[in-house]
Protein backbone atom coordinates (compact mmCIF):
# COMPACT_ATOMS: atom_id res chain seq x y z
CA UNK A 1 0.00 0.00 0.00
CA UNK A 2 1.46 2.94 -1.05
CA UNK A 3 0.77 6.95 -0.91
CA UNK A 4 -0.66 6.72 -4.32
CA UNK A 5 -3.47 4.61 -3.32
CA UNK A 6 -4.77 7.18 -0.63
CA UNK A 7 -4.59 10.24 -3.02
CA UNK A 8 -6.79 8.01 -5.56
CA UNK A 9 -8.85 6.83 -2.55
CA UNK A 10 -9.24 10.33 -1.43
CA UNK A 11 -11.17 11.12 -4.93
CA UNK A 12 -13.61 8.41 -5.04
CA UNK A 13 -14.16 7.51 -0.72
CA UNK A 14 -17.40 8.87 0.40
CA UNK A 15 -16.85 12.12 2.27
CA UNK A 16 -17.45 10.17 5.61
CA UNK A 17 -14.86 7.95 5.38
CA UNK A 18 -12.39 9.78 3.69
CA UNK A 19 -8.78 8.86 5.06
CA UNK A 20 -6.88 11.46 6.69
CA UNK A 21 -3.48 10.75 5.99
CA UNK A 22 -1.06 10.51 8.98
CA UNK A 23 2.48 9.23 10.08
CA UNK A 24 1.01 5.64 11.19
CA UNK A 25 -0.24 5.20 7.99
CA UNK A 26 2.79 5.77 6.04
CA UNK A 27 5.11 3.18 7.48
CA UNK A 28 2.64 1.07 5.87
CA UNK A 29 1.49 -0.22 8.65
CA UNK A 30 -2.26 -0.37 8.49
CA UNK A 31 -4.44 0.67 11.97
CA UNK A 32 -5.07 -2.28 13.58
CA UNK A 33 -8.34 -1.36 15.81
CA UNK A 34 -10.29 -4.02 17.24
CA UNK A 35 -14.34 -4.64 16.41
CA UNK A 36 -15.08 -4.66 20.17
CA UNK A 37 -14.17 -0.78 20.14
CA UNK A 38 -17.23 1.37 19.05
CA UNK A 39 -18.22 1.89 15.37
CA UNK A 40 -17.16 5.39 15.11
CA UNK A 41 -13.58 4.83 16.40
CA UNK A 42 -12.34 2.29 13.99
CA UNK A 43 -13.97 4.51 11.12
CA UNK A 44 -11.17 6.46 10.92
CA UNK A 45 -8.77 5.20 9.44
CA UNK A 46 -10.23 2.95 6.55
CA UNK A 47 -7.18 2.14 4.07
CA UNK A 48 -8.26 1.45 0.33
CA UNK A 49 -7.11 -1.50 -0.58
CA UNK A 50 -9.58 -2.62 -3.75
CA UNK A 51 -10.18 0.78 -5.56
CA UNK A 52 -13.08 0.28 -7.99
CA UNK A 53 -12.98 3.03 -10.83
CA UNK A 54 -15.46 4.07 -13.41
CA UNK A 55 -16.45 0.12 -13.91
CA UNK A 56 -18.91 -1.13 -16.62
CA UNK A 57 -19.57 -4.71 -17.11
CA UNK A 58 -21.38 -6.22 -19.99
CA UNK A 59 -23.02 -9.54 -20.32
CA UNK A 60 -23.19 -9.30 -24.24
CA UNK A 61 -25.50 -6.39 -24.46
CA UNK A 62 -26.60 -6.23 -21.32
CA UNK A 63 -24.66 -3.71 -18.79
CA UNK A 64 -24.85 -4.77 -15.47
CA UNK A 65 -22.95 -2.40 -13.96
CA UNK A 66 -22.71 1.03 -14.90
CA UNK A 67 -19.57 3.50 -13.86
CA UNK A 68 -19.27 2.23 -10.49
CA UNK A 69 -16.45 3.78 -8.20
CA UNK A 70 -15.50 2.84 -4.66
CA UNK A 71 -12.62 2.08 -2.09
CA UNK A 72 -12.97 -0.81 -0.31
CA UNK A 73 -10.95 -0.35 2.96
CA UNK A 74 -8.35 -2.79 4.05
CA UNK A 75 -8.87 -5.00 7.27
CA UNK A 76 -12.77 -4.44 7.23
CA UNK A 77 -15.43 -6.13 6.37
CA UNK A 78 -17.64 -3.89 3.32
CA UNK A 79 -21.22 -5.97 2.62
CA UNK A 80 -23.12 -4.98 -0.47
CA UNK A 81 -26.79 -5.05 -0.81
CA UNK A 82 -29.35 -4.25 -3.37
CA UNK A 83 -31.99 -5.87 -4.45
CA UNK A 84 -31.65 -9.28 -6.74
CA UNK A 85 -30.23 -8.76 -9.94
CA UNK A 86 -28.75 -5.64 -9.19
CA UNK A 87 -24.91 -6.39 -9.85
CA UNK A 88 -23.83 -7.63 -6.52
CA UNK A 89 -21.96 -10.91 -7.47
CA UNK A 90 -21.00 -9.47 -10.54
CA UNK A 91 -18.84 -6.50 -8.77
CA UNK A 92 -17.53 -9.13 -6.45
CA UNK A 93 -16.35 -11.39 -9.16
CA UNK A 94 -14.59 -8.62 -11.04
CA UNK A 95 -12.60 -8.37 -8.20
CA UNK A 96 -10.85 -11.78 -8.53
CA UNK A 97 -11.33 -11.72 -11.74
CA UNK A 98 -13.78 -14.60 -11.65
CA UNK A 99 -16.06 -13.03 -14.89
CA UNK A 100 -12.95 -13.61 -17.07
CA UNK A 101 -14.92 -17.55 -17.59
CA UNK A 102 -17.91 -16.30 -18.74
CA UNK A 103 -18.00 -15.85 -22.69
CA UNK A 104 -18.56 -12.48 -24.43
CA UNK A 105 -17.98 -10.66 -20.72
CA UNK A 106 -16.77 -7.22 -21.19
CA UNK A 107 -15.46 -4.27 -18.88
CA UNK A 108 -14.35 -1.01 -19.13
CA UNK A 109 -12.83 0.71 -16.14
CA UNK A 110 -9.88 -0.49 -14.03
CA UNK A 111 -10.25 -2.42 -10.38
CA UNK A 112 -6.84 -1.66 -8.12
CA UNK A 113 -6.21 -3.89 -5.75
CA UNK A 114 -2.43 -2.89 -3.83
CA UNK A 115 -2.09 -0.06 -6.43
CA UNK A 116 -2.23 -2.15 -9.49
CA UNK A 117 -4.33 -2.94 -11.88
CA UNK A 118 -5.53 -6.21 -11.77
CA UNK A 119 -7.39 -5.60 -15.79
CA UNK A 120 -4.03 -4.98 -16.77
CA UNK A 121 -2.41 -7.02 -19.79
CA UNK A 122 0.36 -8.88 -17.57
CA UNK A 123 -1.77 -9.56 -14.82
CA UNK A 124 -0.68 -13.13 -13.48
CA UNK A 125 -4.85 -14.18 -12.99
CA UNK A 126 -3.54 -17.49 -10.79
CA UNK A 127 -1.68 -15.35 -8.72
CA UNK A 128 -4.08 -12.96 -8.08
CA UNK A 129 -6.71 -15.37 -7.34
CA UNK A 130 -4.63 -16.66 -4.81
CA UNK A 131 -4.68 -13.81 -2.88
CA UNK A 132 -8.13 -13.07 -3.36
CA UNK A 133 -10.01 -16.12 -2.25
CA UNK A 134 -13.51 -16.48 -3.00
CA UNK A 135 -16.42 -17.97 -0.70
CA UNK A 136 -19.80 -19.21 -3.35
CA UNK A 137 -23.51 -18.66 -2.19
CA UNK A 138 -23.65 -22.21 -2.65
CA UNK A 139 -21.39 -23.98 -1.19
CA UNK A 140 -18.81 -26.27 -3.47
CA UNK A 141 -16.83 -28.94 -1.74
CA UNK A 142 -14.93 -30.93 -3.98
CA UNK A 143 -15.89 -35.07 -4.15
CA UNK A 144 -13.15 -35.16 -2.11
CA UNK A 145 -12.57 -35.52 1.53
CA UNK A 146 -12.33 -33.33 3.86
CA UNK A 147 -8.80 -33.31 4.25
CA UNK A 148 -7.79 -33.03 0.92
CA UNK A 149 -10.59 -30.07 0.16
CA UNK A 150 -8.59 -27.69 2.34
CA UNK A 151 -5.03 -29.49 0.90
CA UNK A 152 -6.45 -28.52 -2.80
CA UNK A 153 -4.62 -25.15 -2.84
CA UNK A 154 -1.68 -25.72 -1.15
CA UNK A 155 -1.29 -28.89 -3.48
CA UNK A 156 -1.65 -27.03 -6.28
CA UNK A 157 1.45 -24.88 -5.94
CA UNK A 158 3.26 -28.24 -5.28
CA UNK A 159 3.05 -28.19 -1.12
CA UNK A 160 3.74 -31.97 -0.83
CA UNK A 161 5.74 -32.37 2.08
CA UNK A 162 3.18 -33.67 5.18
CA UNK A 163 3.68 -32.66 7.95
CA UNK A 164 3.48 -28.43 6.75
CA UNK A 165 0.20 -29.59 5.25
CA UNK A 166 -1.37 -31.40 7.93
CA UNK A 167 -0.28 -28.11 9.90
CA UNK A 168 -2.31 -25.64 7.60
CA UNK A 169 -4.92 -27.67 7.51
CA UNK A 170 -5.64 -27.66 10.98
CA UNK A 171 -4.95 -23.67 11.33
CA UNK A 172 -7.57 -23.26 8.55
CA UNK A 173 -9.93 -25.25 9.71
CA UNK A 174 -9.93 -24.08 13.22
CA UNK A 175 -9.82 -20.64 12.06
CA UNK A 176 -13.10 -21.43 10.08
CA UNK A 177 -14.44 -22.38 13.21
CA UNK A 178 -15.13 -26.26 11.97
CA UNK A 179 -12.15 -28.13 13.30
CA UNK A 180 -13.08 -29.55 16.50
CA UNK A 181 -16.31 -31.26 14.69
CA UNK A 182 -14.45 -33.05 11.81
CA UNK A 183 -10.97 -33.76 13.67
CA UNK A 184 -11.69 -37.38 14.41
CA UNK A 185 -13.22 -37.61 10.36
CA UNK A 186 -10.86 -35.73 8.29
CA UNK A 187 -10.35 -38.61 5.61
CA UNK A 188 -14.66 -38.87 5.62
CA UNK A 189 -15.79 -37.06 1.87
CA UNK A 190 -16.73 -33.42 2.20
CA UNK A 191 -19.98 -34.09 0.46
CA UNK A 192 -21.52 -36.13 3.77
CA UNK A 193 -21.16 -33.00 5.52
CA UNK A 194 -24.28 -30.59 7.08
CA UNK A 195 -24.98 -27.43 4.57
CA UNK A 196 -23.51 -25.12 7.41
CA UNK A 197 -19.95 -27.14 7.66
CA UNK A 198 -19.41 -27.67 4.05
CA UNK A 199 -19.76 -23.95 3.51
CA UNK A 200 -16.91 -23.55 6.89
CA UNK A 201 -15.10 -25.86 5.20
CA UNK A 202 -15.18 -23.88 1.39
CA UNK A 203 -14.10 -20.71 3.57
CA UNK A 204 -11.20 -22.98 5.16
CA UNK A 205 -10.14 -23.92 2.04
CA UNK A 206 -10.22 -20.14 0.96
CA UNK A 207 -7.97 -19.43 3.65
CA UNK A 208 -5.76 -21.92 3.55
CA UNK A 209 -4.16 -20.42 0.45
CA UNK A 210 -3.43 -17.44 2.59
CA UNK A 211 -4.97 -14.52 0.30
CA UNK A 212 -5.54 -11.13 1.92
CA UNK A 213 -9.04 -10.25 0.74
CA UNK A 214 -11.94 -13.12 1.39
CA UNK A 215 -15.07 -12.43 -1.08
CA UNK A 216 -17.89 -14.30 0.04
CA UNK A 217 -21.05 -14.20 -2.08
CA UNK A 218 -24.30 -14.87 0.30
CA UNK A 219 -22.18 -16.89 2.27
CA UNK A 220 -25.26 -17.77 4.79
CA UNK A 221 -28.11 -18.24 1.90
CA UNK A 222 -28.67 -21.70 2.31
CA UNK A 223 -27.72 -21.84 5.96
CA UNK A 224 -30.31 -22.19 9.12
CA UNK A 225 -30.12 -19.62 11.64
CA UNK A 226 -27.54 -21.71 13.97
CA UNK A 227 -25.10 -22.33 11.31
CA UNK A 228 -25.47 -18.66 10.04
CA UNK A 229 -24.35 -17.08 13.41
CA UNK A 230 -21.52 -19.41 13.29
CA UNK A 231 -20.47 -18.48 9.56
CA UNK A 232 -21.49 -14.46 11.16
CA UNK A 233 -19.56 -14.74 14.46
CA UNK A 234 -16.31 -15.78 11.79
CA UNK A 235 -16.34 -12.56 9.49
CA UNK A 236 -16.40 -10.84 12.72
CA UNK A 237 -13.21 -12.49 13.40
CA UNK A 238 -11.57 -12.85 10.17
CA UNK A 239 -11.88 -9.23 9.37
CA UNK A 240 -8.86 -8.35 11.60
CA UNK A 241 -6.84 -10.27 9.94
CA UNK A 242 -8.15 -10.19 6.18
CA UNK A 243 -10.36 -7.20 4.19
CA UNK A 244 -13.77 -9.21 4.04
CA UNK A 245 -16.15 -8.33 1.04
CA UNK A 246 -19.59 -9.57 1.72
CA UNK A 247 -22.99 -10.05 -0.64
CA UNK A 248 -25.98 -10.34 1.28
CA UNK A 249 -29.87 -10.22 1.12
CA UNK A 250 -29.97 -10.25 4.77
CA UNK A 251 -29.96 -6.64 6.00
CA UNK A 252 -29.30 -7.58 9.87
CA UNK A 253 -26.78 -9.52 8.73
CA UNK A 254 -24.93 -6.17 7.02
CA UNK A 255 -25.59 -4.48 10.21
CA UNK A 256 -23.88 -7.50 12.22
CA UNK A 257 -20.88 -7.89 10.42
CA UNK A 258 -19.90 -5.16 8.15
CA UNK A 259 -18.25 -1.89 8.68
CA UNK A 260 -19.02 -0.36 5.52
CA UNK A 261 -22.01 -0.91 2.95
CA UNK A 262 -22.41 -0.02 -0.70
CA UNK A 263 -26.14 0.01 -1.78
CA UNK A 264 -26.54 -1.05 -5.54
CA UNK A 265 -29.23 -0.56 -7.49
CA UNK A 266 -29.95 -1.50 -10.97
CA UNK A 267 -25.98 -1.86 -12.07
CA UNK A 268 -25.23 1.54 -10.18
CA UNK A 269 -23.64 2.15 -6.48
CA UNK A 270 -26.03 4.68 -5.18
CA UNK A 271 -24.72 5.06 -1.69
CA UNK A 272 -20.79 3.85 -0.01
CA UNK A 273 -20.20 4.65 3.37
CA UNK A 274 -20.00 3.54 7.16
CA UNK A 275 -23.11 1.15 7.70
CA UNK A 276 -24.20 2.40 10.63
CA UNK A 277 -24.70 5.90 8.93
CA UNK A 278 -25.97 3.40 5.74
CA UNK A 279 -28.56 2.13 8.26
CA UNK A 280 -29.44 4.97 10.13
CA UNK A 281 -29.10 8.34 7.92
CA UNK A 282 -29.27 6.95 4.33
CA UNK A 283 -28.59 10.00 2.30
CA UNK A 284 -30.17 8.84 -1.09
CA UNK A 285 -34.25 8.02 -1.02
CA UNK A 286 -33.70 4.88 -3.18
CA UNK A 287 -31.53 3.51 -0.30
CA UNK A 288 -33.96 4.31 2.24
CA UNK A 289 -36.99 2.96 0.56
CA UNK A 290 -35.05 -0.16 -0.09
CA UNK A 291 -33.98 -0.44 3.50
CA UNK A 292 -37.29 -0.02 4.58
CA UNK A 293 -38.45 -2.76 2.57
CA UNK A 294 -40.42 -0.86 0.06
CA UNK A 295 -38.67 -2.63 -2.91
CA UNK A 296 -36.18 -5.76 -3.50
CA UNK B 1 -65.27 -42.98 -21.53
CA UNK B 2 -64.14 -39.41 -22.82
CA UNK B 3 -62.37 -39.08 -26.37
CA UNK B 4 -59.43 -37.60 -24.68
CA UNK B 5 -59.38 -40.43 -21.72
CA UNK B 6 -59.79 -43.12 -24.60
CA UNK B 7 -57.07 -41.36 -26.23
CA UNK B 8 -54.91 -41.62 -22.63
CA UNK B 9 -55.54 -44.88 -22.35
CA UNK B 10 -54.70 -46.13 -25.90
CA UNK B 11 -51.36 -43.94 -25.84
CA UNK B 12 -50.17 -45.61 -22.40
CA UNK B 13 -51.66 -49.18 -23.69
CA UNK B 14 -49.41 -48.72 -26.63
CA UNK B 15 -46.33 -47.44 -24.82
CA UNK B 16 -46.07 -50.41 -22.30
CA UNK B 17 -46.74 -52.91 -25.45
CA UNK B 18 -43.46 -51.21 -26.82
CA UNK B 19 -41.45 -51.20 -23.47
CA UNK B 20 -42.37 -55.07 -23.07
CA UNK B 21 -42.08 -56.23 -26.60
CA UNK B 22 -38.21 -55.38 -26.29
CA UNK B 23 -37.99 -56.96 -23.09
CA UNK B 24 -39.46 -59.90 -24.10
CA UNK B 25 -37.45 -60.50 -27.32
CA UNK B 26 -34.41 -60.12 -25.00
CA UNK B 27 -35.36 -62.85 -23.29
CA UNK B 28 -36.58 -64.72 -26.14
CA UNK B 29 -32.94 -64.22 -27.68
CA UNK B 30 -31.46 -65.15 -24.59
CA UNK B 31 -33.23 -68.31 -24.21
CA UNK B 32 -32.96 -69.17 -28.31
CA UNK B 33 -28.65 -69.07 -27.93
CA UNK B 34 -28.70 -70.79 -24.39
CA UNK B 35 -30.53 -73.66 -26.10
CA UNK B 36 -29.11 -73.85 -28.67
CA UNK B 37 -25.37 -73.40 -27.49
CA UNK B 38 -25.77 -75.04 -24.38
CA UNK B 39 -25.69 -78.69 -26.42
CA UNK B 40 -22.70 -78.33 -27.58
CA UNK B 41 -21.75 -79.81 -23.75
CA UNK B 42 -23.67 -83.03 -24.17
CA UNK B 43 -20.55 -83.93 -26.19
CA UNK B 44 -17.96 -81.67 -25.43
CA UNK B 45 -16.39 -80.50 -22.18
CA UNK B 46 -16.95 -76.85 -20.80
CA UNK B 47 -13.14 -77.14 -20.23
CA UNK B 48 -11.87 -78.10 -23.48
CA UNK B 49 -14.22 -75.89 -25.33
CA UNK B 50 -12.91 -72.91 -22.65
CA UNK B 51 -9.62 -73.73 -22.67
CA UNK B 52 -8.60 -75.98 -25.78
CA UNK B 53 -6.26 -74.78 -27.87
CA UNK B 54 -7.38 -76.17 -31.49
CA UNK B 55 -10.24 -74.95 -33.61
CA UNK B 56 -11.10 -77.16 -35.96
CA UNK B 57 -14.80 -77.95 -36.51
CA UNK B 58 -14.55 -79.90 -39.35
CA UNK B 59 -11.93 -82.21 -39.08
CA UNK B 60 -12.41 -85.66 -38.04
CA UNK B 61 -13.03 -85.94 -34.68
CA UNK B 62 -13.56 -82.12 -34.65
CA UNK B 63 -11.95 -80.19 -32.51
CA UNK B 64 -13.80 -76.53 -30.39
CA UNK B 65 -11.46 -75.61 -28.51
CA UNK B 66 -11.94 -71.52 -28.42
CA UNK B 67 -9.01 -70.48 -26.23
CA UNK B 68 -7.55 -68.85 -29.55
CA UNK B 69 -10.08 -67.16 -30.84
CA UNK B 70 -10.56 -65.56 -27.21
CA UNK B 71 -7.49 -64.69 -27.25
CA UNK B 72 -7.73 -63.13 -31.21
CA UNK B 73 -10.22 -60.89 -29.71
CA UNK B 74 -8.68 -59.93 -26.37
CA UNK B 75 -5.36 -58.82 -28.20
CA UNK B 76 -7.47 -56.92 -30.68
CA UNK B 77 -9.23 -55.45 -28.11
CA UNK B 78 -6.71 -54.30 -26.09
CA UNK B 79 -4.61 -53.12 -28.70
CA UNK B 80 -7.48 -51.10 -29.58
CA UNK B 81 -8.18 -49.76 -26.57
CA UNK B 82 -4.27 -49.15 -25.74
CA UNK B 83 -5.31 -46.40 -28.73
CA UNK B 84 -8.15 -45.10 -28.07
CA UNK B 85 -9.10 -44.90 -24.58
CA UNK B 86 -5.49 -42.12 -24.38
CA UNK B 87 -6.79 -40.54 -27.52
CA UNK B 88 -10.57 -40.58 -26.93
CA UNK B 89 -10.29 -39.17 -23.51
CA UNK B 90 -8.11 -36.25 -24.55
CA UNK B 91 -10.25 -35.10 -27.54
CA UNK B 92 -13.08 -35.39 -24.42
CA UNK B 93 -11.21 -33.12 -22.76
CA UNK B 94 -9.80 -30.69 -25.30
CA UNK B 95 -13.94 -30.64 -26.69
CA UNK B 96 -15.36 -29.97 -22.94
CA UNK B 97 -13.04 -27.88 -21.60
CA UNK B 98 -10.36 -26.34 -23.85
CA UNK B 99 -11.73 -25.64 -27.13
CA UNK B 100 -13.29 -22.31 -28.26
CA UNK B 101 -16.93 -22.57 -29.49
CA UNK B 102 -16.86 -22.70 -32.82
CA UNK B 103 -14.51 -25.32 -32.78
CA UNK B 104 -16.63 -27.16 -30.02
CA UNK B 105 -19.11 -27.41 -32.91
CA UNK B 106 -16.85 -28.48 -35.65
CA UNK B 107 -14.92 -31.35 -33.72
CA UNK B 108 -18.88 -32.73 -32.46
CA UNK B 109 -19.81 -32.86 -35.51
CA UNK B 110 -16.79 -34.40 -37.09
CA UNK B 111 -16.90 -37.26 -34.05
CA UNK B 112 -20.83 -37.48 -35.13
CA UNK B 113 -19.56 -38.52 -38.73
CA UNK B 114 -16.70 -40.99 -37.79
CA UNK B 115 -19.37 -42.63 -35.52
CA UNK B 116 -21.65 -42.66 -38.86
CA UNK B 117 -19.34 -44.28 -40.99
CA UNK B 118 -20.75 -47.69 -41.53
CA UNK B 119 -17.67 -50.88 -40.27
CA UNK B 120 -17.73 -52.30 -43.61
CA UNK B 121 -16.96 -49.54 -45.49
CA UNK B 122 -13.99 -48.29 -42.27
CA UNK B 123 -13.14 -52.12 -43.45
CA UNK B 124 -12.12 -51.66 -46.78
CA UNK B 125 -10.88 -48.57 -46.40
CA UNK B 126 -8.60 -50.37 -43.74
CA UNK B 127 -7.63 -53.17 -46.11
CA UNK B 128 -6.92 -50.67 -49.00
CA UNK B 129 -4.63 -48.03 -46.94
CA UNK B 130 -3.53 -49.45 -43.19
CA UNK B 131 -3.09 -52.90 -44.35
CA UNK B 132 -0.10 -52.76 -47.09
CA UNK B 133 1.22 -49.64 -44.83
CA UNK B 134 1.65 -52.25 -42.08
CA UNK B 135 2.97 -54.23 -44.23
CA UNK B 136 5.75 -52.51 -45.66
CA UNK B 137 6.12 -50.29 -42.58
CA UNK B 138 6.60 -53.09 -40.38
CA UNK B 139 8.46 -54.99 -42.74
CA UNK B 140 5.48 -58.39 -41.70
CA UNK B 141 5.01 -61.03 -44.26
CA UNK B 142 1.36 -59.99 -44.04
CA UNK B 143 -0.23 -56.76 -43.37
CA UNK B 144 -3.46 -58.72 -41.69
CA UNK B 145 -2.81 -58.72 -38.37
CA UNK B 146 -3.73 -58.30 -34.60
CA UNK B 147 -2.41 -54.93 -35.23
CA UNK B 148 -3.97 -53.33 -37.73
CA UNK B 149 -7.42 -54.81 -36.41
CA UNK B 150 -6.66 -52.84 -33.34
CA UNK B 151 -6.05 -49.46 -35.26
CA UNK B 152 -9.11 -49.87 -37.14
CA UNK B 153 -11.21 -50.47 -34.13
CA UNK B 154 -9.72 -47.68 -32.61
CA UNK B 155 -11.54 -45.57 -34.89
CA UNK B 156 -14.43 -47.23 -34.01
CA UNK B 157 -14.41 -46.64 -30.26
CA UNK B 158 -13.33 -43.28 -30.98
CA UNK B 159 -16.76 -41.78 -31.34
CA UNK B 160 -18.47 -43.91 -28.43
CA UNK B 161 -15.66 -42.91 -26.14
CA UNK B 162 -15.29 -39.21 -26.99
CA UNK B 163 -18.70 -38.67 -27.02
CA UNK B 164 -19.68 -39.94 -23.56
CA UNK B 165 -16.82 -38.88 -21.81
CA UNK B 166 -17.44 -35.77 -23.47
CA UNK B 167 -20.98 -35.96 -21.58
CA UNK B 168 -19.71 -36.84 -18.69
CA UNK B 169 -17.11 -33.69 -18.46
CA UNK B 170 -19.31 -31.31 -19.48
CA UNK B 171 -22.09 -32.88 -16.71
CA UNK B 172 -19.74 -31.58 -13.89
CA UNK B 173 -20.91 -28.66 -12.39
CA UNK B 174 -19.33 -25.36 -13.13
CA UNK B 175 -18.86 -24.85 -9.67
CA UNK B 176 -16.52 -27.40 -8.77
CA UNK B 177 -14.08 -25.56 -11.75
CA UNK B 178 -14.70 -21.92 -10.46
CA UNK B 179 -13.98 -23.15 -7.34
CA UNK B 180 -10.86 -24.68 -7.80
CA UNK B 181 -9.95 -21.69 -10.37
CA UNK B 182 -10.71 -19.07 -7.34
CA UNK B 183 -8.01 -21.23 -5.33
CA UNK B 184 -5.83 -20.32 -8.00
CA UNK B 185 -5.89 -23.24 -9.53
CA UNK B 186 -4.52 -23.16 -13.52
CA UNK B 187 -6.88 -24.86 -15.74
CA UNK B 188 -4.95 -27.53 -16.20
CA UNK B 189 -4.94 -28.58 -12.61
CA UNK B 190 -8.55 -27.75 -12.39
CA UNK B 191 -9.38 -30.00 -15.51
CA UNK B 192 -6.93 -32.74 -14.22
CA UNK B 193 -7.61 -32.51 -10.13
CA UNK B 194 -11.32 -31.85 -10.24
CA UNK B 195 -13.24 -32.04 -13.36
CA UNK B 196 -11.80 -35.69 -14.24
CA UNK B 197 -11.59 -36.88 -10.96
CA UNK B 198 -15.69 -35.43 -10.82
CA UNK B 199 -16.49 -36.73 -14.28
CA UNK B 200 -14.47 -40.42 -13.63
CA UNK B 201 -17.39 -42.77 -13.24
CA UNK B 202 -18.95 -41.29 -16.63
CA UNK B 203 -15.40 -41.67 -18.15
CA UNK B 204 -15.31 -45.46 -17.21
CA UNK B 205 -18.34 -46.16 -18.44
CA UNK B 206 -17.46 -44.22 -21.91
CA UNK B 207 -14.37 -46.73 -22.04
CA UNK B 208 -16.55 -49.63 -21.22
CA UNK B 209 -19.36 -48.85 -23.89
CA UNK B 210 -16.48 -48.01 -26.53
CA UNK B 211 -14.73 -51.50 -25.27
CA UNK B 212 -18.18 -52.91 -25.73
CA UNK B 213 -18.57 -52.05 -29.43
CA UNK B 214 -14.98 -53.22 -30.60
CA UNK B 215 -15.57 -56.76 -28.73
CA UNK B 216 -18.79 -57.20 -30.61
CA UNK B 217 -16.91 -55.33 -34.07
CA UNK B 218 -17.57 -57.76 -36.83
CA UNK B 219 -17.25 -56.78 -40.24
CA UNK B 220 -14.00 -54.52 -40.32
CA UNK B 221 -12.24 -57.10 -37.70
CA UNK B 222 -13.05 -60.56 -40.86
CA UNK B 223 -11.42 -57.93 -43.39
CA UNK B 224 -8.08 -56.99 -41.61
CA UNK B 225 -7.28 -59.17 -39.03
CA UNK B 226 -6.22 -62.13 -40.95
CA UNK B 227 -8.60 -64.98 -39.60
CA UNK B 228 -5.58 -67.37 -39.13
CA UNK B 229 -7.14 -69.94 -36.32
CA UNK B 230 -3.90 -70.28 -33.96
CA UNK B 231 -2.61 -69.11 -30.76
CA UNK B 232 -1.84 -65.15 -30.98
CA UNK B 233 1.63 -64.73 -29.42
CA UNK B 234 1.91 -61.08 -31.02
CA UNK B 235 0.34 -58.46 -31.87
CA UNK B 236 1.35 -58.36 -35.82
CA UNK B 237 0.12 -61.84 -36.41
CA UNK B 238 -2.97 -62.55 -38.43
CA UNK B 239 -5.77 -63.99 -35.72
CA UNK B 240 -9.10 -64.74 -36.02
CA UNK B 241 -11.87 -63.33 -33.28
CA UNK B 242 -15.08 -64.92 -31.75
CA UNK B 243 -17.16 -62.70 -34.01
CA UNK B 244 -15.31 -63.14 -36.78
CA UNK B 245 -15.39 -66.95 -36.30
CA UNK B 246 -19.48 -66.98 -35.87
CA UNK B 247 -19.95 -64.64 -39.50
CA UNK B 248 -17.34 -66.86 -41.45
CA UNK B 249 -18.47 -69.85 -40.21
CA UNK B 250 -22.41 -70.05 -39.82
CA UNK B 251 -22.84 -70.50 -43.14
CA UNK B 252 -21.21 -73.39 -43.96
CA UNK B 253 -22.68 -75.67 -40.72
CA UNK B 254 -25.38 -77.80 -40.70
CA UNK B 255 -28.38 -76.95 -38.91
CA UNK B 256 -28.19 -79.08 -35.79
CA UNK B 257 -24.60 -80.52 -35.68
CA UNK B 258 -21.80 -80.00 -33.09
CA UNK B 259 -20.33 -77.15 -35.18
CA UNK B 260 -23.93 -75.11 -35.28
CA UNK B 261 -23.98 -75.72 -31.07
CA UNK B 262 -19.85 -75.02 -30.88
CA UNK B 263 -20.68 -71.33 -33.09
CA UNK B 264 -23.76 -70.38 -30.47
CA UNK B 265 -22.06 -71.60 -27.87
CA UNK B 266 -19.46 -68.81 -28.72
CA UNK B 267 -21.98 -66.50 -28.76
CA UNK B 268 -22.52 -66.81 -24.95
CA UNK B 269 -19.16 -66.24 -24.22
CA UNK B 270 -19.71 -63.01 -26.46
CA UNK B 271 -22.32 -62.34 -24.21
CA UNK B 272 -20.81 -62.90 -20.78
CA UNK B 273 -18.28 -60.63 -22.06
CA UNK B 274 -20.15 -57.97 -22.85
CA UNK B 275 -22.12 -58.53 -19.87
CA UNK B 276 -19.51 -58.23 -17.50
CA UNK B 277 -18.45 -54.90 -19.56
CA UNK B 278 -21.65 -53.49 -18.94
CA UNK B 279 -22.17 -55.08 -15.33
CA UNK B 280 -18.36 -53.02 -14.95
CA UNK B 281 -19.99 -49.93 -16.86
CA UNK B 282 -22.77 -49.62 -14.43
CA UNK B 283 -21.37 -50.25 -11.42
CA UNK B 284 -18.53 -46.60 -12.39
CA UNK B 285 -21.41 -45.03 -13.27
CA UNK B 286 -23.38 -45.76 -9.70
CA UNK B 287 -20.57 -45.74 -7.88
CA UNK B 288 -20.86 -43.23 -5.39
CA UNK B 289 -17.88 -41.77 -3.48
CA UNK B 290 -17.51 -43.47 0.06
N1 LIG C 1 -23.51 -15.25 -16.68
C1 LIG C 1 -24.37 -14.27 -17.01
N2 LIG C 1 -24.73 -14.08 -18.29
C2 LIG C 1 -25.58 -13.11 -18.64
N3 LIG C 1 -26.14 -12.24 -17.77
C3 LIG C 1 -25.84 -12.39 -16.46
C4 LIG C 1 -24.93 -13.40 -16.01
N4 LIG C 1 -24.81 -13.29 -14.68
C5 LIG C 1 -25.61 -12.27 -14.31
N5 LIG C 1 -26.22 -11.70 -15.37
C6 LIG C 1 -27.13 -10.54 -15.35
O1 LIG C 1 -26.46 -9.45 -14.78
C7 LIG C 1 -27.29 -8.76 -13.85
C8 LIG C 1 -26.63 -8.72 -12.51
O2 LIG C 1 -26.49 -10.03 -12.01
P1 LIG C 1 -25.84 -10.38 -10.63
O3 LIG C 1 -25.74 -11.85 -10.54
O4 LIG C 1 -24.60 -9.62 -10.46
O5 LIG C 1 -26.94 -9.84 -9.60
P2 LIG C 1 -27.00 -9.96 -8.02
O6 LIG C 1 -27.11 -8.58 -7.52
O7 LIG C 1 -25.91 -10.80 -7.53
O8 LIG C 1 -28.39 -10.69 -7.83
P3 LIG C 1 -28.81 -11.77 -6.73
O9 LIG C 1 -29.05 -11.00 -5.50
O10 LIG C 1 -30.08 -12.33 -7.27
O11 LIG C 1 -27.72 -12.76 -6.63
C9 LIG C 1 -28.62 -9.50 -13.85
O12 LIG C 1 -29.51 -8.76 -14.64
C10 LIG C 1 -28.33 -10.82 -14.47
O13 LIG C 1 -29.42 -11.25 -15.23
MG1 LIG D 1 -25.79 -12.79 -6.67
Amino acid sequence: MNLNDQTIGNDILPGDIRPHINTELQNGKPLFVSHRKPLEESLENPIPQIMVKELNFYYGRQKALSKVSLGIPAKKATALIGPSGCGKSTLLRTFSRMNDLIANARIEGTVTIDGRNIYDRDTDVVELRRRVGMVFQKSTPFPKSIYDNVAYGLRIVGIRDKKTLDQIVEKSLRQAVLWEEVKDNLGKSALALSGGQQQRLCIARALAVGPEILLMDEPCSALDPNATARIEELIFELKDDYTVVIVTHNMQQAVRVSDFTAFLYLGELIEFGSTQKIFTVPKDRRTEAYLTGKFG
Amino acid sequence: MSLKNFKEALIEKIIFLSGIASIILVILIFIFLAKEGLSLFKSVHLGDFLLGRRWHPISEPPQFGVLPLILGSLFVTLGAAVISVPMGIASAIYIAEVAPPRMKEILKSGIELLAAIPSVVLGFIGMTTLVPFVKHHLNLPTGLTAFSGSVMLAFMAMPTIVSIAEDALTAVPQKYKEAALALGATRWQAIHRVILRAASSGIVAAVMLGIGRVVGETMAVMMITGNAVRMPTSLFQPVRTLTATIAAEMGETVRGSAHYHALFAIGIVLFVITFVINLIADWAVHRKLK
